[in-house]
């Protein structure tokens, strides 16, 4: 049985470590349409979910039990398979493009199976070519879904996407190019390890944002940032550039017709396309895994970082907890409060454990700010019109995109003349 | 390990197939989509040429196919777009204007 | 056989298939999806021949790319389905046989083993991608300027086309 397992060890962990990334990325979705509708509805002065469990926490629950059980309505005059592949091309390509996002740099400290098990599914040496890929043929799914509807408003939804996702890309992939000139390369993980050699050691200036590194010349890549991240935005259809589901025009646009659980496809495709946007932009910019601080003894101390946002934060949710008038509130957020607590002592406890989390706490701490930047925009900004969109991408974005590329380039090149 | 002539046998089937889709269909648009089945399976011979051989001018070679093939795509559907708005009718029989 | 062997046939039988559904499918968006199919499986095959980047930019540009842009076209103009129209008598008698003459011809002439091409498409190409791009700025850099004057020169055509005369 043994030795079984440990023939097949690198299938086996494979696996299971894409089974467990599926369960944390579809919880995380799940929290994340939560948290939006939380933060959307303060942006506007309104309470938000509040009903289904201690602060509209289960409300995720609901909604899925609820896209379950719905009639799933195949609406008259569809084009069958088009209609049912969309959907599953939408979700199954968004997750897709997760297997090659690298969490962590070093293996688990111990081995499983006689094999190390890196936090990542695959590491190839064209992560981000493959991103990009899977990014252009994410397309389809909208495209597909608005055409095989047999409505109009799906129609219009799907040839906007359409037109917007490919004058998108351009901008999307030159903004990267900057990157990609300084890394040499098409890896994710070393696109990361490039910018840890940072001026003085201080973390947060090698970023690729500031780009301040050993190598002297430098020029932050802070405009392909932002040109990175508007149409990462454009490119997962999300507001201010939500015109293929405008719903005070075209219904709901391309998924106008899908309902219960092919909607709830849709629905999980965009979540984890933001996560996967959210990732990428971590990664290119933000030094991925890598702490802002430097690495000297006397900033040892920001490796307590986890522990002291974790120790306060669970002894405020018992105590809001123990607040609430319900049974199951008065249960079940003292439990959550007192495991966020439990963590965050033991992570003090063990030095071992703290030190091997850092990387994972920064990256997820990066993610979950992008996340919000992705909310926020969507309860402040008001949605552009057509021809406003097309101007931006291809009258702005672009030419800025290409502008910065060229002047990347002189500094790449003026750096190897030193 | 595949041998070459394996792929250079697809090549050819999807050749021959992109050219009887060119000869039968009757839509300007597959028949537009039949050339660029064409074109993809030369750029398989391409490959795997350059890589039985070890060199990488085939595949740079490819690069160059697929830019016309984009290029190409860009000006022959602005045309198909043109040939729909003044005959109402992506039917190749129907743009004859040149037959006797 | 050996997995590698397997996905080859997989993704060439694949390949075929779709090719045969582009000419037997009806309707546009049908045949368009049955040549996505086609270029998502060739570029596995790249993949399979370790030639990485050319898979990449296959399915960037052709899948991402040039197949939206049909797509696009084909639901804008709301093309439906195909209208059947009598073939010329030529093509009716000799076509189907025309063709498959074609395909035995070109499948015998690269079957037949040929001395000076290796059997094993399975030359590793150290650092492929850098070898192509110097090879793409150096050596090939009059035809790569040329073709950014060939994109110029076709963006300008499509706008021209498919612009509105202005009365």
């Amino acid at each position: 049985m043994i030795a079984f397992l440990q023939q097949y060890a690198f299938w086996i962990i494979t696996i299971v470590k894409i089974a467990l990334l599926l369960f944390i990325v579809l919880t995380v979705n799940a929290y994340l349409t939560w948290f939006e509708r939380k933060a959307v509805a303060h942006i506007q002065s309104r309470w938000g979910p509040h009903r289904v469990g201690p602060h509209g926490l289960l409300q995720p629950a609901a909604d899925g039990l609820k896209f379950l059980f719905k009639e799933d309505v195949t609406p008259a005059g569809v084009d069958r398979f088009v209609y049912y592949l969309a959907p599953f091309l939408s979700l199954m390509l968004s997750l897709t493009a997760l297997a090659v996002i690298p969490f962590a740099p070093n293996p688990l400290p111990f081995k499983i199976l006689g094999e190390h098990v890196y936090l990542w599914i695959t590491n190839p040496d064209i992560g981000l070519l493959i991103l990009f890929a899977i990014t252009a043929l994410s397309v389809y799914g909208i495209a597909l879904a608005g055409w095989a509807s047999n409505s109009k408003y799906s129609l219009m939804g799907g040839l906007r996407s359409s037109a917007q996702m490919i004058s998108y890309e351009l901008a999307l992939t030159m903004s990267v190019v900057g990157v990609l000139l300084m890394a040499n390369t098409f890896s994710l993980q070393s696109i990361i390890e490039q910018q840890a050699n940072a001026k003085w050691g201080v973390g947060f200036l090698g970023w690729n944002i500031i780009a301040w590194t050993h190598q002297g010349l430098f020029f932050p890549q802070i405009i392909g940032f932002i040109c990175f991240f508007t149409s990462a935005i454009a490119e997962t259809n999300r507001a201010p550039f939500d015109l293929p589901e405008a719903e005070s025009e075209l219904v709901a646009g391309f998924h106008t017709e899908y309902s219960s659980f092919k909607f709830a496809m849709f629905f999980i495709a965009e979540y984890t396309a933001m996560i996967t946007v959210s990732c990428l932009a971590t990664i290119l910019f933000f030094g991925g895994w890598l702490s802002p601080f430097a690495s000297t003894p006397f900033w040892h101390f920001t490796y307590y970082i986890p522990s002291i946002t974790l120790i306060p934060f669970g002894l405020w949710v018992i105590y809001d907890g123990l607040k609430y008038e319900t049974i199951f509130g008065k249960l079940i957020l003292p439990a959550i409060g007192f495991a966020m607590f439990a963590i965050g002592g033991a992570l003090i406890a063990l030095p071992a454990v703290n030190d091997y989390i850092q990387p994972i706490f920064w990256f997820t701490a990066k993610i979950f700010v992008f996340l919000f930047f992705y909310v926020w925009a969507r309860g402040t900004l008001p949605r552009l019109r057509y021809d406003q969109l097309m101007n931006v991408g291809w009258k702005l974005l672009l030419p800025v995109s290409i502008a910065n590329v060229i002047v990347t380039a002189g500094v790449v090149i003026a750096r190897s003349y030193r | 390990m595949v041998p070459t002539q394996y792929y250079l046998v697809l090549s050819a089937i999807l050749f021959g197939l992109g050219a009887v889709a060119f000869v039968f269909k009757r839509n300007i648009i597959t028949i537009f989509m039949s050339i660029e089945l064409m074109l993809n399976a030369v750029n398989l011979a391409f490959v795997a040429f350059s890589q039985a051989f070890g060199k990488v001018e085939g595949q740079v070679f490819v690069l160059f196919v697929i830019v016309v093939a984009a290029a190409e795509a860009a000006v022959g559907l602005g045309i198909i777009i043109l040939i729909q708005r003044n005959r109402q009718s992506l039917n190749i029989e129907k743009v004859n204007l040149l037959k006797l | 056989m050996s997995p590698v062997l397997l996905i080859f046939f997989v993704l060439a039988g694949l390949a075929v298939l779709g090719a045969l559904s582009l000419v037997l499918q009806k309707h546009p968006i049908h045949s368009a999806l049955s040549l996505i199919v086609v270029m998502v499986c060739l570029a596995g095959l790249y993949l399979l021949m370790g030639a990485e980047f050319v898979a990449a930019v296959q399915i960037i540009v052709y899948g991402g790319a040039i197949m939206v842009l049909f797509i696009f076209v084909i639901m804008l103009l709301n093309a439906g389905a195909e209208e059947r129209t009598d073939f010329s008598k030529l093509a009716k008698i000799a076509g189907l046989p025309l063709a498959l003459a074609l395909t035995a011809s070109i499948a015998a002439a690269v079957v037949k083993p040929d001395p000076g091409v290796p059997a094993v498409t399975q030359v590793v190409i150290p650092n492929a991608t850098e070898k192509i791009s110097s090879m793409l700025f150096n050596e090939f850099v009059y035809p790569f300027e040329l073709t950014s004057f060939l994109i110029l020169v076709a963006i300008l055509g499509a706008l021209v086309l498919a612009q509105r005369e202005k009365k």
